[in-house]
């Protein structure tokens, strides 16, 4: 309010109905970043960037297609074909599905590389975490939209899941599909929940996490507190204003990653396959089963440790194990020290075993699973989880290297 | 202010949430119950008949029931005769944790009046896909001593000619048993254990 009420004119009118400048001056002109940020630091703001893409391309499509199992594959080949730049809006949606999930996975390693989780992060990584389920559910719901074969049996596959549950099983999957099978019940449903419940959810969720990070500020590739050490004008001797310092970084990043992005878009949305599935292009058929059902790349991982288990219900509890586990990651991590650039050996192979079986996880979910593939894929996933292990433990009484006082360059 | 805390009034706000609560969570109900199948779904989810007369001995024919595949087999002699001696290769060979009616709990896994005739759901329970029908009693390449039955192509799940789990497949149980009744000779009913007065 200080601020506020020696301004006059318009903006003092405004700001004395409502904390404009306040509000710009807290989050962006004097919200003082480390100034060490690196490459890793460009995917929060590019999340954002894809979110907002999501939104729009989603939006406009909507105005073209129909919730209705008789219309759904149709409708998608008429907004391919008919809706003047039909295509283009669909390709940003599809492909910026698959970039949300890149660009949130480097996001995620950042955090564990530079213990971003950690005292006093918690809350901003559970409300990550919480983010990231919203958005694994907002994306396995938007693939059943085209009602593609591929569309179809990704959707049974999954909802079978809960089936397994002990005595709720059955009634509780056909309280989620809303019928005995996958129907136009259950795409009904999926429609609203994609466009209206769960974008509200991460919009409210984005916020939060924003609220959140900016109470206790970013970390940053050293992993120190910045805010030990101020000048006498109470700002960070190692913080430079986010503006304009990096909204300019962010900018040549959202340049960076456009041409990456619009390359895909334009020459290449389906990827081979990675992006949209080729048994998707046929539609859906409750009689005949795809010769092989694989979820997108983004999901494989956990799918991989879903086959792993030879038990339906056991594989069910260790694929949400498996993300669940990550909630803990700021209490399972006891180091006194944040980053990796402090850390030693034995932390640095333990985060490449644990990227790595996830990496092959992914790879494993893709294929049609031949013995070879069952070994690894539970070898990977015993690998996946004996991080958190070791990370308790070798946390303890971690030895590292010693910690500067300010930031390195 | 905190030594003048009016105690009836805190009473009366405990008692306010309290009812609200209850109330909020009585208003969840309908909105959870709408997702239930509706009466729409329920009737189209009802039993289904089909006509077996054309069916050749050996042969598969696939009614639609729920969305659902329903395999219906005319087995003869000489696939009849390999499920005793499958057992020991199978996992739940007595089909004690499976799923089907006290009825279908037997060798055949089907209805006495006509043991030679399969009715079972298409759909491997392991992840649903639906395995692909293999009658002969010729190696594959995916079994030398193939004895016929079903394999699913999705996860390598192998299953008898009475639908019972291979060890080693990842599907943990055997194929579902519907509940269907035999209308007369030649024709049956998917849906029902039993057919009611005219059903």
């Amino acid at each position: 309010m200080e601020n506020s009420t020696n301004k006059s004119g318009l903006m003092g009118w405004l700001d004395s109905r409502m904390p404009i400048t306040k509000v710009w001056k807290e989050h962006m002109a004097e919200y003082y970043a480390p100034s060490n940020f690196n490459f890793w630091y460009f995917f929060g703001s590019l999340a954002i960037l894809v979110l907002v893409n999501q939104i729009i391309t989603g939006v406009w499509l909507t105005m073209h297609y129909k919730a209705d199992a008789a219309q759904a594959f149709g409708v998608i080949e008429y907004i391919m074909r008919d809706v003047p730049w039909g295509w283009l809006i669909r390709y940003l949606h599809t492909t910026g599905a698959s970039a949300f999930f890149i660009v949130i996975y480097l996001h995620m390693f950042r955090g564990l590389m530079y213990g971003s989780y950690k005292n006093p992060r918690e809350i901003v990584w559970v409300l990550g975490m919480v983010l990231y389920l919203a958005l694994m559910a907002e994306a396995f719901m938007g693939y059943v939209l085209p009602w593609g074969n591929m569309s179809y049996w990704g959707a049974k596959v999954i909802t079978q899941l809960f089936g397994v549950i002990p005595f709720v099983g059955d009634t509780l999957l056909e309280w989620i599909r809303g019928d005995y099978l996958i129907s136009d019940a259950t795409l009904n449903r999926f429609f609203a929940l994609h466009v209206v419940l769960i974008p509200i959810i991460l919009l409210v969720l984005v916020f939060l996490h924003i609220v959140a990070l900016h109470a206790v500020g970013s970390n940053n590739p050293d992993g120190i507190d910045i805010k030990k050490n101020k000048d006498e004008n109470g700002v960070p001797k190692d913080g430079i204003a986010f503006h304009p310092y990096y909204t300019v970084k962010d900018l040549f990043g959202v340049g960076m990653f456009l041409l990456i992005f619009l390359f895909i878009v334009f020459v290449k949305p389906d990827l081979g396959g990675l992006f949209l599935e080729h048994d998707n292009f046929v539609p859906a058929n409750p009689m005949v089963t795809p010769e092989h059902i694989k979820p997108v790349w983004y999901f494989t991982p956990f799918y991989a440790m879903l086959k792993a288990v030879p038990d339906p219900l056991g594989g069910m509890i260790i694929m949400f194990a498996a993300i669940i586990m990550l909630f803990f990651l700021p209490w399972l991590d006891r180091s006194e020290v944040k980053s990796i650039r402090y850390r030693l050996l034995p932390f640095k192979l333990a985060l490449s075993a644990f990227v790595l079986s996830f990496v092959t996880l992914g790879w494993l979910g893709m294929q049609s699973g031949s013995t070879i593939q069952g070994y690894m894929s539970v070898i990977c996933t015993v690998v996946y989880f004996l991080y958190f292990v070791f990370l308790f433990f070798y946390t303890k009484n971690e030895k590292h290297k010693p910690i500067p006082e300010r930031l390195t360059h | 202010m905190t030594d003048k805390v009016n105690e009836s009034r805190r009473n009366l706000l405990i008692a306010t949430s309290v009812v609200g609560a209850i109330g909020a969570g009585f208003a969840a109900v309908p909105f959870l119950k709408s997702w239930m199948p509706s009466e729409r779904a329920k009737s189209a989810g009802g039993p289904v008949e089909a006509d077996f007369s054309k069916l050749e001995m050996g042969q598969k024919l696939d009614v639609n029931w729920r969305g659902q595949p329903i395999f219906i087999v005319k087995r003869d002699k000489a696939q009849l005769a390999t499920l005793p001696e499958l057992n020991s290769r199978l996992k739940d060979p007595d089909s004690e944790k499976s799923l089907q009616a006290d009825w279908a709990k037997n060798l055949h896994r089907s209805r006495k009046e006509n043991e030679g005739l399969l009715v079972m759901v298409g759909i491997c329970t392991h992840l649903g896909c639906s395995p692909k029908f293999y009658p002969e009693i010729v190696p594959q390449v995916f079994d030398s001593e193939w004895k016929g039955g079903f394999y699913c192509p999705c996860h390598n799940s192998k299953f008898d000619i009475a639908g019972r789990v291979y060890s080693g497949s990842p599907a943990g149980t055997n194929l579902v048993i519907p509940p269907y009744a035999f209308i007369d000779e030649n024709s049956l009913i998917i849906g029902v254990d039993e057919i009611e007065g005219g059903a």
